[in-house]
């Protein structure tokens, strides 16, 4: 993985040093709010219902043992001792005090992380296929090109004061495990025929109060090309993005407006003109990024263990675990982990300082070092040989870690909502704990079958509930939280915006509602293989909003 | 009070901002709005002694101008607030599109925290309400880093020895 | 004498910590609802506020406003949901916030 040099070291270390000087002239009261307040947020720190927050960035969430750690034992010396990973791949701590954040961010510079570009109208933290650099049906790894990014556009003078913020999504293969076309840029990597990279690209995604998928507005750009690119597609938005309305200040929204073609001559202009400028990427650089993300040494392995499969044959919750959460990897030999943060009636994507360690050594022990993050709210580890796997499994069960949920029902999504977050409308997260123990039966959830259900506490959609099988977004009626649901949302290659499909539920009914539409899918499905999100697009909504809403109701 | 400083160092202001229906002094160096140029944008061209500036507010776009930058000495973009960040761009457009080599001068909202950046993007001239950055200007206290992840305009800045990152620059 | 609709009250958060605020019976800014000033009339109201400016000027809080409260229960306790789980945490983590100090968290959530 990526690891600095001096320069990087250097350019962390004095924004820490800048950032302690902002904090310490807010103290002494020569910086008002409104003065430090963009200041704060540019390195990372909200203030939320109960206290600050503070977003750290775990770029394409790749990180390895030592950076886990330091997450731990940030939870443990400055906070509550958790830590919530979230859907852009960052963990956020909910506790900080604001004189400690100085301190927190050295002790994050020391392992090479930072909190720059969490927040603020810029570009933020560039997100990637959690699988990359494992995935068995990956093109190329996606992160050198984020990584790329993510230096091009770290303090970017043009960039920083945007019309609102933006988001870009890297992947390299072909099934999308980032919703990438939700985001502002999404890049797909790509080899043509020649065997030549590159890249296609996607503007104009975006959950929020208007989702919206992105279009694509070039099927092929040489990679030597990709921040020439960039920089054009932000430099149109900049000057011409809305700034009139922040619900309408989105790229997507000038997209929309303006039309793919027309913004595309501006774009496509401004490329001419600079693409054989600066940015031009010289292939030794490329190389030079992407020879840190080079394969770990992995052994010369058979694809089977008759170990593991022993293991199996003795151990059925072992077996149920490795059939949800290990994936096949490019490796002969290897397997890819999902740890799902999903525990029972936990709270998603929450992780505790001592789990944060368990997963620390099992990625130094078993993964060559290296754990991801996913928009999913699980942590990965990427690179674990077969024959390993019961060592990792026994591991992650005394921790805490071990549920078999992977994909399933309960893989719930869901945003910190009106527990903690200043702009919520509605609770998610006892949402999610309810369904969660609703759900918690394992053979129930595995007859269920894959099912993605996201939910978010506002129209912001950081839980990204459109994108949800079934997603659930929480309002304010009248002072009591409603629950409103949509169907047939999916973050994938099949990108597709879930429908509402009627009067929303109060947070005594959701749980019910719930039910009855799996139940409404179990009873319609065509067969054990076809998955709820097949179902619905076969029937569409209405099945659903029968079972729902009875006749008396909808007379 | 504004204070205006120019490449760094305070200065004296010799232009005059026109902007209403005033008539245009003949021999004066002046600064008047987009919709004042475009009034009068031949008689403006053509004045014989006084140079020309115009003033864009962060709604007007360059293009207005582009092919008159010849004759144009000076243009002003606004910063109506911190959060606007239009006028990096513009200045960035009249640098590297047009190679106007102008004073381009950045007015309104100008903080000490957006300075570097605005530098780098292109601007030579800072006219200055905000007192603390004035002071801070005044001590020479620069609020950036000196250490770049991406090339801006051509200036003091140098390709960074880091090797393998023909992106990264520092400052000289 | 013009008097509120509503009883209010005003919070912030600690600048130096974050933690949530209320301005209090015996002045300055108290820790728990409990004691928190109850705010009746235009005129405590437009006092509140001044106060409240202040020590926002005075860089002690961040970002304070007013909120509505409700008096029923013999206990104040805040109108909006919202506020409620501000005074009390977050309602699945009991152990957290200030309900992990207060002798009935739950009702104070559920008022
Ligand atoms: C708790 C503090 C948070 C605040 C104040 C916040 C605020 C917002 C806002 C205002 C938007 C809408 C932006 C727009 O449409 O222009 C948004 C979108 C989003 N946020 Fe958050 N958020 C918070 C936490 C989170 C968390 C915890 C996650 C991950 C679990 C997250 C991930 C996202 C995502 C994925 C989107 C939608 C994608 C898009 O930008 O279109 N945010 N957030
Ligand atoms: S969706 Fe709304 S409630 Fe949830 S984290 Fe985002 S802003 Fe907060």
């Amino acid at each position: 993985m990526y690891r600095y040099d001096e320069f990087d070291r250097e350019f962390v270390t004095s924004r820490v040093a800048q950032f302690r000087d902002q904090v310490e002239r807010r103290v002494s009261g020569e910086l008002t709010e409104d003065n430090f307040k963009p200041l704060r947020l540019q390195n990372g720190v909200y203030l939320q219902l109960h206290a600050y927050m503070l977003r750290v960035a775990v770029p394409y969430g790749t990180l390895n043992s030592s950076q886990m750690r330091m997450l731990g034992h940030i939870a443990r010396k400055y906070d509550r001792d958790y830590g919530h990973f979230t859907t852009r791949q960052n963990i956020q701590f909910n506790w900080p005090k604001l004189a400690d954040i100085p301190d927190i961010l050295e002790d994050l510079a020391s392992v090479e992380m930072h909190a720059i570009q969490t927040s603020g109208n810029c570009i933020r933290n560039v997100t990637a296929d959690h699988l990359a650099g494992a995935a068995a049906d990956e093109v190329a790894d996606p992160r050198p090109y984020a990584e790329i990014l993510r230096q091009w556009s770290t303090i970017h003078p043009e960039f920083l004061f945007l019309p609102r913020k933006f988001k870009i999504a890297v992947i390299g293969s072909p099934n999308d495990r980032a919703a990438m076309q939700f985001h502002d840029i999404g890049l797909e990597v790509r080899k043509n025929d020649a065997g030549e990279l590159g890249l296609r690209v996607f503007v104009g995604g975006g959950l929020g109060r208007t989702p919206m998928i992105g279009k694509m507005i070039r099927d092929w750009l040489p990679e030597e090309d990709m921040l020439s690119y960039c920089e054009a597609i932000l430099r149109v938005y900049n000057l011409y993005g809305r700034r009139d309305n922040k619900y309408k200040a989105r790229i997507k929204i000038l997209v929309h407006e303006t039309g793919l073609d027309d913004l595309k001559k501006d774009i496509e202009a401004e490329f001419e003109r600079i693409k054989d400028g600066v940015l031009k990427l010289p292939d030794e650089d490329v190389a030079a990024i992407a020879a840190y993300f080079a394969p770990s040494e992995f052994a010369d392995l058979p694809a089977k263990d008759d170990g593991l499969e022993q293991a199996k044959l003795d151990n059925r919750s072992f077996a149920r675990w490795v059939d949800r959460n290990v994936v096949e990897h490019a490796q002969s030999g290897y397997a890819i982990v999902t740890v799902a943060l999903k525990g029972t009636g936990e709270a998603p994507g929450d992780a505790t300082s001592a789990q944060m360690d368990v997963l620390a050594d099992l990625g130094e022990k078993y993964s060559f070092d290296e754990l991801r993050v996913s928009h999913e709210q699980n942590v990965i580890l990427p690179h674990v040989q077969l024959s390993d796997l019961k060592a990792v499994y026994d591991a992650l069960l005394e921790a805490g870690m071990a549920s078999a949920n992977a994909g399933l029902i309960t893989d719930i999504i869901a945003c910190p909502g009106l527990d903690y977050c200043a702009l919520a409308t509605a609770r998610s997260i006892p949402v999610a704990q309810e369904l969660s123990q609703r759900f918690a039966d394992l053979d129930c959830q595995n007859d269920i079958g894959d099912l993605k259900l996201k939910i978010s506490g506002c129209i912001n959609a950081c839980g990204h509930h459109h994108v949800g099988h079934i997603g659930i977004l929480g309002v304010d009626r009248r002072g009591e939280e409603l629950y409103q649901v949509t169907l047939g949302g999916s973050g994938d290659e099949q990108a597709a915006v879930g429908e509402i499909i009627g009067r929303g539920f109060s947070k005594d009914e959701i749980g019910d509602a719930v039910e009855t539409i799996v139940d409404t899918y179990l009873a319609r499905r065509l067969s054990d293989d076809e998955a709820f999100l097949e179902t619905y697009r076969r029937l569409g909504p209405q099945p659903f909003k029968d079972a729902l809403y009875p006749a008396k109701e909808t007379a | 009070m504004t204070t205006l400083f120019i490449d760094g160092a305070v200065a004296e202001d010799p232009w005059v901002s026109i902007d209403g229906e005033q008539p245009v002094p003949e021999a004066e160096d002046v600064i008047v709005s987009l919709a004042l140029f475009e009034a009068q944008r031949h008689a403006l061209l053509t004045r014989n002694e006084g140079r020309l500036g115009v003033y864009l507010e962060a709604d007007d776009q360059i293009d207005a101008i582009a092919d008159d930058l010849g004759k144009i000495d000076l243009v002003a973009l606004d910063f109506p607030s911190f959060a606007d960040g239009r006028a990096f761009s513009k200045a960035r457009l009249l640098r590297d599109r047009h190679g106007f080599a102008g004073e381009i001068r950045a007015t309104g909202d100008v903080r000490i925290d957006q300075v570097q950046h605005m530098r780098r993007s292109g601007f030579n001239a800072l006219a200055v309400h905000h007192q603390p950055t004035v002071d801070s200007l005044m001590e020479i206290k620069d609020a950036g880093l000196n250490l770049f992840y991406q090339p801006a305009i051509e200036g003091a800045e140098a390709r960074s020895s880091s090797g393998g990152r023909s992106w990264a620059r520092r400052a000289l | 004498m013009s008097t509120l609709k509503n009883p209010i009250a005003f919070t912030a958060n600690n600048l130096l910590d974050g933690e949530v605020v209320w301005l209090g019976r015996n002045g300055g800014w108290v820790k728990s609802i409990d004691e928190a000033r109850v705010f009746g009339t235009e005129e405590e109201r437009a006092m509140g506020a001044a106060e409240a400016a202040q020590a926002d000027a005075d860089n002690l809080v961040v970002e304070p406003y007013e909120i509505d409260l409700n008096l029923d229960e013999g206990r104040i306790a805040p109108a909006k949901f919202r506020e409620r789980i501000r005074a009390a945490g977050p309602t699945m983590r009991l152990d957290l916030g200030k309900q992990a100090e207060l002798s009935q968290p739950e009702a104070l959530v559920a008022a």
